[in-house]
């Protein structure tokens, strides 16, 4: 199994009565709910939890792209993986991932790729997403109909960038480059393992069975509404013919919290729980799913995104903690709680990578640590055997190099009188 | 009218026919024809009507292959010559009105009388259009309707959000349509139209609802001055959909063309 602790960093300053007084968290929320100083210490914060997971003994530490988002406050998540790279020694880097179509040219992300992993010693899990509707047609002006093409086209100049070693001119519709030539190249080669976060469309499960992807479902609604859409990737693996059913072709997010007993988890978390589901994804309808952005196909299967609107009201319905827990939109509850709820949701949906959202709302630091302590040290070993008949699969995870350097190496001072007589 | 449908270069397109007297193309606007149906018959009273759908617009196939302004343009010049049609009276109306506009602006001399109702394709900083492709059903009529409460009588027939299968449907039709006004209009229908116009040769009227909220009329003072000779007929008690609330007005001033 890998694990990944997650974080979207939130903003955690919503008023109590931000679902009454603003029609959105995301694309037109209000700016002045924004506080430039009070995010100085949030991101310190949020960089420090990142770096205090990596020493636990998870697989890799996460983060993601949002844009005009107050749940999400990474538009640029390779910033922060960067910071990531110099502060952390073993973990994998889970950048889940950088929308390739919203970079001009989309060889932007091949370039910052390749850096994430030279620096890292070869550390870096790259993802490709399309991005939500919100971030890629209402914040960056993408046309709903044509994303899909434009997308596919920058994953075909990307992966020719990193595979091909002449310069080679690229004549795309939306992308036209003379000299393709990349530098720096990522030390995993052809190219760091890629992850692709999907909402259901049938066209993406082949889009990763054909590139060998992992699939990755980055829902908010838990294990239970999950499903039905991990089951349709897998049929859709089997209908396929796919060589094999690796559990690592596919991921999961999923919100987890930890504490002594059930009864505790309730007490320390369900404030924050509750601040994340019914302040922070609250959504407009409107932004959820622009027309053309979704295939046909796609809406004919019925299966909705996580954002797609419902009949009426708001994109999630207010839900209690007990219905939060029962419904599986989180796993919570003491050790023993979690990894059975755990265990369920790995077997049931057959996901060898999971994505542990453990700092949750407006989480204070103190909580989000002990969450995470007792699972890297009560839940997680427990659940790491699972699919041990695919333990030797290696093609969805980093491979970092062996001799790595450690930043900050520096010698404390340089004799100057030495150096004026070196030659070299 | 009758329903039709005529081979083009990329895709079969579908057309509504009817009526006897000079030829008239009708370009709908992004909501597609459901609304026009009366304007339409009324409209072949006098003239001899025809009224293409956009690919992807109601049963029609879908065009991936439009993709881009010039695209929908040559397209729609490509309808034109299937239908065997020669300098027509053009109409459009909203993003019709767009791309009639285009069409007269990159062959001019083939459009010699052009009636734009209530266009797009024009964008004023001081006055941003409302965004279209984030409203909800609900949320639509007051930026169309003179009335907007018998406006949404009219849009909410029949329309029942609780019912998946209606859901998926709406959902479907809504892909479709304005997937494919989006290409043209998404996120602000502005392609550059405002640098070609004064290539329009054709007479042209404009028309357009008094209230209109969703392309107020201060656009049309702009279109009226980028072409040449323009004359600007405002209805009154019209709102964005003014074929649809002031039939015999509209087709009253496309006359002025014939």
């Amino acid at each position: 199994m890998k694990f990944t602790w997650f974080n979207l960093m939130p903003w955690p300053y919503l008023p109590d009565d931000f679902r009454q007084k603003y029609r959105s968290v995301w694309v037109d929320i209000d700016s002045k709910l924004f506080n430039p100083e009070k995010s100085h210490e949030l991101y310190n914060m949020y960089i420090d939890l990142l770096e205090h997971a990596g020493t636990l003994g998870f697989d890799g530490i996460g983060v993601n792209e949002h844009h005009q988002n107050a749940y999400g406050l990474m538009p640029s998540p390779n910033i922060i993986a960067a910071g990531l790279a110099r502060r952390t020694r073993d973990v994998g880097l889970v950048v889940l991932g950088a929308s390739i179509a919203l970079y001009n040219p989309p060889l932007r992300v091949a370039e910052e790729f390749a850096m994430l992993d030279c620096i890292s010693g070869g550390r870096l899990v790259a993802g490709f997403p399309v991005g939500t509707s919100m971030d890629t047609n209402f914040c960056y002006g993408q046309i709903p109909a044509l994303t899909r093409e434009k997308y596919r086209e920058a994953n075909e100049l990307i992966m020719r960038a990193w595979h091909e070693r002449e310069p080679f001119a690229f004549n795309g519709r939306y992308t036209k480059l003379r000299y393709v030539n990349i530098w720096p190249r990522p030390i995993q080669q052809p190219h760091p393992p890629i992850h692709i976060p999907g909402g259901g469309s049938i066209e993406t499960f082949d889009f990763c069975l054909d590139n060998t992807y992992s699939y990755s479902y980055l829902s908010f609604s838990g294990y239970v509404r999950g499903k039905a859409l991990m089951q349709s990737y897998w049929d859709r693996v089997a209908e396929r013919n796919t060589p094999d059913t690796s559990p690592y072709r596919a991921g999961f997010a999923q919100t987890v919290c930890v504490a002594d007993t059930d009864e505790e988890a309730e007490r320390l978390y369900s404030k924050h729980v509750s601040y994340f589901y019914n302040r922070c994804l609250h959504v407009f309808p409107g932004f959820a799913d622009a027309p053309g952005y979704r295939t046909i196909k796609t809406i004919q299967k019925g299966v909705l995104s996580q954002y797609a609107p419902p009949a009426s009201g708001g994109l999630f319905p207010l839900l209690s903690w007990k219905e939060m827990v029962e419904g599986g939109y989180i796993i919570a509850g003491s050790p023993e709680t979690v990894r059975q709820r755990m265990e369920e949701m790995i077997k049931g949906l057959r996901v060898g990578n999971v994505f542990c959202l453990m700092h949750i709302g407006d989480m204070p630091k103190e909580k989000s640590m002990y969450s995470t302590q007792l699972f890297a040290e009560k839940v997680m070993p427990k659940l790491r055997n699972i699919f041990p008949e695919y333990a030797s699969d290696n093609r969805f995870w980093c491979k970092p190099m062996a001799n790595r350097v450690s930043p900050g190496a520096l010698p404390a001072e340089v004799d100057l009188r030495t150096m004026a007589n070196a030659d070299d | 009218m009758e329903l039709k449908t005529v081979k083009t270069e990329h895709v079969p397109v579908r057309y509504y026919e009817g009526g006897k007297g000079q030829p008239l193309v009708f370009l709908h606007g992004a909501g597609g024809l459901d609304l026009d149906q009366g304007f339409l018959a009324a409209l072949a009273e006098k003239f001899h009507v025809y009224a293409p759908l956009v690919p992807g617009y109601g049963d029609s196939e879908e065009c991936p292959e439009l993709r881009d302004m010039l695209d929908f343009t040559l397209h729609t010049w490509d309808v034109v010559g299937a239908l065997g049609l020669k300098d027509p009276i053009l109409v459009g109306f909203s993003m019709g009105g767009m791309i009639a506009s285009e069409m007269a602006a990159v062959v001019p001399n083939e459009v010699s009388r052009l009636a734009l109702i209530a266009p797009a394709g024009l964008w004023l900083d001081e006055h941003p259009l409302p965004d279209i492709f984030s409203m909800l059903p609900f949320e639509l009529p007051p930026y169309l309707f003179h009335d907007p409460a018998a406006g949404a009588k009219i849009m909410s027939a029949g329309m029942d959000m609780s019912d998946p299968k209606f859901l998926q449907g709406f959902l479907v039709q809504t892909a479709r349509q304005l997937g494919a006004a989006g290409k043209i209009m998404f996120p602000i229908p502005d392609r550059g139209l405002s640098s070609r116009l004064y290539r329009i040769k054709a007479k042209t009227i404009l028309i357009w609802g008094s209230s209109d909220q969703l392309i107020p009329p201060i656009y049309a003072q702009a279109f009226r001055r980028g072409i040449a000779g323009s004359e600007l007929v405002l209805i009154p008690d019209a709102g964005h959909v003014a074929p649809f609330e002031k039939p015999h007005d509209v087709i009253r001033a496309i006359s002025r063309l014939a």
